[in-house]
C-alpha cells in the first residue's frame, strides 16, 4: 500500500447519521455500538488499516466531526 | 505503522475550517444543511473573505445559520432574505453578500422577493435548498414536493388537482435577464459535495464582477421530513427529486 | 442667510434625506406620498452624495431592505402611505425586535382598505400602539409644516439612531400636498465607514479578527432570555417617554378647555381657538409633535385649570382614547372628527367647540 490514512471523529458532536460509513470506498468506517453522551452510535474506524485518508467521508459529513490524516509510506 | 504515527498535524489532509464555529448544528442526522453550511464556510476561507462577507439567514430550519458560520449576519424574515441582500449589497458594494434560503422560505411565501432581486441582478448569492417540504414546521407540503410526496398537509401525497404542482423556480429564474448564474447541485456524495463547492466558489466570485446575481440550488435531504433514515433518504433523492430537479448548471454567463 | 424654496412636503422630505446624509432610501409608488421617491430619482443623489434610492417591487420588499441596510450601520428610509404601512409593518416589528435604527414616512390616507387618497389620521392607532406584532414601540413625529417634514428626517434618524429603533413621521395627505416656504440647510456628508463602526459597533458591517461576529436579529428561542430582552424594549421606551416629547402650546397659559390636535388639524384649529377666543371662551391647544412618546406630562400640567378637553382628529377618534386616560375622569373630553378623507374646515371645530365645550 502506497499510502495510509486514519481519521479522528469527535465523538461527542457526531450524530451517527452514517452517511461517511455509506460513501467509505474502503469500507474503514462503521457506527460504534457504544453511544455518545447524546444517545448517538457515533462513527469510528472499524478496520484502521484500511484506511486511505482519501477524505470522502470528511467531505460528505453534514457535522464536520471527522479529521482526516494521510502518509505517503 | 501505528495509527498514532498518522495522526499528528503535518499528516492532516482535512479538517474543519475555521469559518465553522464550535456550535453543535441542530440539524437532524445527516441533514444536508450541515454539508452545505460547510461549504460556504470553505470557500469563505480559502478565498479570505470572512471579514467582508455578509450572510442573510432565512426563517425555517436554517434559521439558526448564523450560529455556525463565523461572519457577521442578518436574520431575515420569512422569505425576505432577498430584499435585505439587496439593500446591504448596494450599500456595501465592497461585501460579499449571500442568502441562505429553503424551499419555503424562497419558493413560496418569498417567490416576489427572489424574482425581484434576480430580476434587478443584484449582484448577490443565493443557495437554495430545496428538499421539497417544510423542516422546521415540522414536514408540509412545500412548492417543491413531488406529486404523490407524502407530508403533513398532503397526508394522501401531494394531489395536481389540490395542490398545485412541484414548482421549478430555479428554471424560472434562469430566464430573468439579470441572473448570470444559475445551477443545481447536491451533496450526497464525495462527488456531488466537490462539484457543489466549486458552484458556490464561482457564485462567490461572480459578485464582485458585477455580472448579476447567482443561484446556487441544493437538491437535499430532509430524513425526519421524509421519514427515512439519512442514507436511505441520499437514496430516495437520487431515484426520485433528481428527475423532476435534474442536476447541472442551468445558465452560466 | 439660508435658502428657502417652495416645496411639497413630499419634496421636503426627499431633499432633506439628501441634505442630512441619508445613506439609501427604497420605496414603492403609493398616492399621496409618491413626489418623494419621484423627488429623489430626480435628483440623482447617487451621482452627488452616493446615496442608495431604489424602487422596490412591493413596499414588503422595501421595509425590508431597510432592515438589511439598517443591518449594516447605514441611515435608510422609506415612505408610504396607510394601506402601504400596513404592509410593512410586520418587517417594522421585525426593526424594532432587532433594534435596528431607521425612518419611515407615512403620508396618511383615509381607510379602511383601499379607502381614499384623501388626507386622513386614522393610523394614529396603528402608529402608536405598533401596528404589527409584539410588544413594541417606535418615535413617532407628526409634522404640522412642510419645514418640520424637512427638519424631522434628520430629527428622525437622531433619535432613531439615538435608541437604535425605528422612528416615523406620521405626516398626512394634506402635509405632503401643501407647498410651503422651507428653509434648506447645508448638504450634511454621509458616515463615512470609520464613523460607522464608531457609531454602530453592533452593525453587520463584515467580521474582523478583533471582535466577535455580529448577528442582526429578533429571534430568540429562550423565553427566558426573550424575556429580558422585552424588558430592555420597554426600558428604552420608558427612556424616550422621560426624555423625547416634543409639542407645542397655542393660547394654553389661561386656558379652560384644551383642544388637543396633531398635524394639519393643529393648525386648522388654531384658527377656530381664535374666533372662539373673540367670544370670550378661553380655549387652548396642544399639538404633540411626537405622538410617541405622548405629550402626557404638559397636559396633565393644564389639567387643575381645565374645564373639559376636545380630541380633534381626522378619523373616528383615536388619540381621544389617550386623553381619556390622562384625564382620568377629571374633566369631560370630547371628540370631534372627520373621517374617509374629508378635512374638517375651522368653521365646523368652531362649531364644535361651542357645542361640545361650552
Amino acid at each position: 500500500m502506497a499510502v495510509r490514512g486514519a481519521i479522528v471523529v469527535d465523538n461527542e458532536k457526531c450524530k451517527g447519521c452514517g452517511v461517511c460509513v455509506a460513501n467509505c470506498p474502503t469500507k474503514t468506517i462503521a457506527l460504534s455500538h457504544e453511544v455518545n453522551g447524546k444517545g448517538y452510535n457515533y462513527a469510528y474506524m472499524a478496520n484502521p488499516e484500511s484506511c486511505t485518508g482519501c477524505t470522502n467521508c470528511a467531505t460528505v459529513c453534514p457535522d464536520s466531526v471527522i479529521t482526516v490524516y494521510r502518509v505517503k509510506l | 505503522m501505528d495509527i498514532k504515527d498518522i495522526i499528528k498535524e503535518e499528516n492532516k489532509v482535512y479538517g474543519k475550517t475555521p469559518v465553522l464555529t464550535d456550535n453543535v448544528m441542530h440539524y437532524c442526522p445527516g441533514c444536508s444543511h450541515g454539508v452545505v453550511h460547510k461549504l460556504i464556510a470553505e470557500v469563505i476561507e480559502e478565498m479570505g473573505i470572512q471579514d467582508k462577507t455578509i450572510g442573510v439567514s432565512p426563517v425555517g430550519c436554517a434559521v439558526l445559520a448564523y450560529n455556525y458560520l463565523d461572519i457577521d449576519w442578518e436574520e431575515a424574515a420569512h422569505g425576505r432574505a432577498p430584499a435585505l441582500a439587496t439593500a446591504i449589497k448596494r450599500l456595501n458594494p465592497d461585501k460579499y453578500v449571500f442568502t441562505y434560503q429553503g424551499d419555503g422560505d424562497l419558493a413560496s411565501i418569498g417567490c416576489g422577493e427572489i424574482m425581484h432581486a434576480c430580476n434587478r441582478g443584484e449582484n448577490i448569492v443565493v443557495i437554495f435548498i430545496n428538499n421539497a417540504i417544510y423542516g422546521m414546521t415540522g414536514g408540509q407540503m412545500a412548492p417543491t414536493t413531488l406529486l404523490g410526496m407524502v407530508t403533513a398537509t398532503t397526508p394522501y401525497g401531494r394531489n395536481a388537482e389540490l395542490n398545485g404542482y412541484p414548482l421549478r423556480l430555479t428554471e424560472l429564474l434562469a430566464q430573468l435577464d439579470g441572473t448570470c448564474y444559475v445551477t443545481r447541485q447536491s451533496v450526497q456524495n464525495p462527488a456531488s459535495v466537490r462539484k457543489a463547492k466549486k458552484a458556490i466558489q464561482k457564485a462567490f466570485e461572480n459578485s464582485m464582477k458585477k455580472k448579476g446575481t447567482s443561484f446556487v440550488e441544493i437538491v437535499g435531504t430532509c430524513n425526519s421530513g421524509w421519514k427515512m433514515n439519512p442514507v436511505k433518504a441520499n437514496q430516495w433523492m437520487e431515484e426520485n427529486m433528481f428527475a423532476k430537479y435534474p442536476l447541472g448548471d442551468i445558465k452560466d454567463i | 442667510m439660508a435658502e428657502k424654496i417652495l416645496l411639497k412636503g413630499n419634496e421636503a422630505i426627499a431633499h432633506a434625506a439628501i441634505h442630512c446624509g441619508c445613506d439609501g432610501y427604497f420605496g414603492y409608488p403609493i398616492t399621496p406620498q409618491s413626489e418623494v421617491m419621484e423627488t429623489l430619482m430626480a435628483q440623482k443623489p447617487w451621482e452627488t452624495t452616493g446615496m442608495v434610492v431604489l424602487q422596490a417591487e412591493s413596499e414588503i420588499a422595501s421595509i425590508n431592505m431597510l432592515y438589511g441596510g439598517a443591518g449594516t450601520g447605514k441611515r435608510v428610509m422609506t415612505s408610504s402611505s396607510s394601506p402601504g404601512i400596513s404592509l410593512m409593518s410586520e418587517g417594522i416589528s421585525y426593526l424594532a425586535g432587532a433594534e435596528l435604527p431607521c425612518l419611515v414616512v407615512d403620508v396618511q390616507r383615509g381607510g379602511p382598505g383601499l379607502g381614499t387618497i384623501q388626507p386622513s389620521q386614522s393610523d394614529y392607532f396603528q402608529a402608536t400602539k405598533g401596528g404589527g406584532h409584539g410588544d413594541y414601540k417606535i418615535i413617532i413625529l407628526a409634522p404640522a409644516y412642510g419645514q418640520e417634514m424637512y427638519d424631522f428626517v434628520e430629527l428622525g434618524f437622531e433619535l432613531a439612531f439615538k435608541y437604535r429603533m425605528p422612528a416615523m413621521i406620521l405626516a398626512d395627505g394634506v402635509i405632503g400636498q401643501m407647498m410651503e416656504k422651507v428653509e434648506i440647510k447645508e448638504q450634511k456628508p454621509r458616515w463615512t465607514k470609520e464613523e460607522i463602526l464608531k457609531i454602530s459597533p453592533w452593525a453587520a458591517t463584515g467580521k474582523t479578527a478583533d471582535r466577535k461576529r455580529n448577528i442582526i436579529t429578533s429571534l430568540d428561542l429562550d423565553p427566558i432570555s426573550q424575556e429580558q430582552h422585552n424588558i430592555h424594549l420597554q426600558e428604552k421606551y420608558r427612556q424616550v417617554e422621560e426624555n423625547e416629547v416634543r409639542y407645542t402650546e397655542y393660547r394654553s397659559e389661561d386656558a379652560e378647555h384644551l383642544i388637543v390636535a396633531f398635524g394639519c388639524m393643529a393648525r386648522i384649529a388654531e384658527t377656530a381657538i381664535d374666533r372662539a377666543r373673540e367670544q370670550g371662551i378661553k380655549v387652548g391647544l396642544i399639538r404633540p409633535i411626537t405622538l410617541f412618546p405622548f405629550p402626557k406630562k404638559p397636559i396633565e400640567k393644564l389639567l387643575p385649570q381645565l374645564k373639559s378637553m376636545m380630541s380633534i382628529e381626522l378619523n373616528a377618534g383615536q388619540m381621544v382614547e389617550d386623553l381619556k386616560v390622562i384625564a382620568n375622569g377629571k374633566v369631560p373630553v370630547h371628540f370631534f372628527g372627520r373621517m374617509g378623507g374629508v378635512v374638517a374646515s375651522p368653521d365646523e371645530i368652531y362649531e364644535a367647540i361651542i357645542n361640545k365645550l361650552k
